[in-house]
């Protein structure tokens, strides 16, 4: 083990791209008395696909909910893409303006919970946005939606409705219901941990592929500690709202620096 | 007294006639009712400053005062003022508004049952709200309220006798025309009862099946 004399400093990684096209500056975000996210420096380089993983409860998730709008921060700025996404001083009270529904559309997500539309098919799902957000023509919305479905492996299943699926599948449609936006960034919330343990490895199946064909920066809070290994190209921890270690999966998961981190992998390695 | 086949066989197409305004002033009411009650039901949803406090008001007024009394002022008073309709608007206007009320509140408890999910991805696709509503929220919370939607139709087919007394001559009022005129209220008065039974019933079975039809699929 290499000695752990000189840190790297935090949040700020070596060699990123000058724009970053994701950035949290002083990005804080409180629950009351309860700070998830204590003063936040956090940058993803175009095409970078970064895992965060941390115990519940560290702010991993809060990062790529506000990513989305779906939490407002207590405070600080984060752009995507060079576009101003919040812009929050303390005790501030926030709107929603039309610059943050345009930077907004630069981003996908892929939840926990699927949150597929089920009263919709998975053709359907795939297609509403594309024609009511981007103004597409329906026959082009759907040649691409059998694409998408067909890139994720349910080319067969484009008419079912979700509760026809299983919980792998309703996720394959999931993402390609996210893709079908074409963002920049595609955020994924924890996207295997409501699955049976027999379908992780279709949703993994579909990430990786998309990992290593796709240049869109992925962002992704995951417990699949190998997984996360073998896709990322950067891997950073999160503990008690703060990023304590930040580094290639390598460094992160076979010669951590900080002494949290290691206690964590230990934890979660363990089974 | 004793019941007179001949009689009530000859007031029966009366009745009918009576029945059959019964069932418009409920189909119509329904409707009002229905559509209202979405308006008012995403109005107070969306938190508008003035504007959805006034509809929660409404709402509340609507709810806490008798129909009757709804009716009374429809009828009697707002003419005063200038507004005026025949017998059988003002008693849809007045049923429909009313029910749009309570119909307000089913609509509010089958959206808030639209589990958050549904919200954040249509914000995750930058989906407008007005398509929001109209496509994914509303369809599912509406879903969920056809049986108790359903159960308020059949209460205004009943409750539409309260209209007999602003002169709407539906099924109830017409039984008591017959009656007043003949001196004979045992065959008009069951008769009308037997209607109203002739329909609920079978309506109300209908609503149990949605019930069961439109159950949560978990």
């Amino acid at each position: 083990m290499r000695p752990s004399t000189e840190p790297q400093p935090l949040a700020t990684p070596v060699d990123l791209a000058p724009d970053p096209v994701i950035r949290f500056q002083n990005v804080s975000k409180n629950w009351g008395s309860n700070q998830v996210l204590k003063s936040l420096n956090f940058e993803v380089a175009p095409g970078e696909k970064v895992s965060i993983i941390g115990p519940s409860g560290s702010g991993k998730t809060t990062i790529l909910r506000i990513l989305m709008t779906l939490e407002t921060p207590s405070e600080g700025l984060v752009k995507v893409d060079g576009d101003v996404l919040w812009d929050v001083t303390a005790g501030q009270k926030v709107r929603e303006t039309r610059q943050m529904r345009e930077t907004r559309r630069k981003i996908g997500m892929v939840f926990q919970q699927f949150n597929l539309f089920p009263h919709m098919t998975a053709m359907e799902n795939v297609i509403e946005a594309p024609i009511h957000v981007l103004g597409m023509d329906k026959a082009e919305a759907k040649a691409r939606a059998a694409d998408l479905l067909n890139l994720v492996g349910l080319g067969k299943h484009m008419n079912h409705t979700p509760p026809q699926m299983s919980g792998g599948q309703q996720q394959r449609v999931a993402i390609a219901r996210a893709l079908a936006m074409r963002p920049k960034v595609l955020l994924f919330d924890e996207p295997t941990s409501a699955l049976d343990p027999e379908l992780i490895g279709e949703v993994l199946n579909v990430i990786r592929n998309l990992a290593h064909t796709t240049d869109m920066t992925m962002l992704m809070v995951t417990h699949e500690m190998r997984f996360a290994e073998e896709i990322s190209d950067r891997v950073v921890m999160f503990d008690n709202g703060a990023a304590v270690e930040s580094g290639p999966p390598a460094q992160i998961f076979k010669d951590p620096q900080q002494e949290r981190t290691r206690t964590f992998l230990r934890a979660v390695l363990q089974h | 007294m004793i019941w007179d086949n001949n009689f009530a066989v000859s007031v029966i197409p009366l009745l009918l006639e009576g029945l059959w305004v019964t069932v418009r002033i409920t189909l119509l009411g329904t409707l009002l009712a229905a559509v209202l009650g979405i308006f008012f039901a995403i109005l107070r949803r969306l938190a508008i400053p003035v504007l959805s406090p006034a509809v929660s008001f409404f709402v509340v007024f609507i709810r806490g005062t008798p129909l009757l009394v709804q009716a009374y002022c429809a009828f009697f008073v707002l003419p005063a003022y200038g507004i005026s309709f025949d017998a059988f608007t003002t008693g849809v206007v007045v049923i429909g508004v009313n029910y749009s009320a309570y119909m307000a509140e089913v609509y509010r408890s089958g959206i808030q049952g639209v589990p958050k999910g549904q919200w954040e991805a249509a914000t995750a696709l930058s989906l407008p709200g007005a398509r929001t509503w109209s496509r994914i929220i509303l369809p599912q919370a509406i879903r969920t309220v056809v049986p108790m939607l359903g159960n308020y139709l059949i209460q205004m087919f009943k409750d539409s006798a309260v209209l007999s007394a602003i002169t709407v001559v539906e099924l109830m009022a017409t039984a008591q025309a017959i009656g007043s005129s003949s001196f004979r209220y045992l065959e008009p008065l069951t008769l009308a009862a037997l209607l109203f039974l002739a329909i609920s019933y079978p309506a109300s079975r209908l609503v149990n099946r949605l019930e069961r039809r439109y159950a949560p699929q978990h």
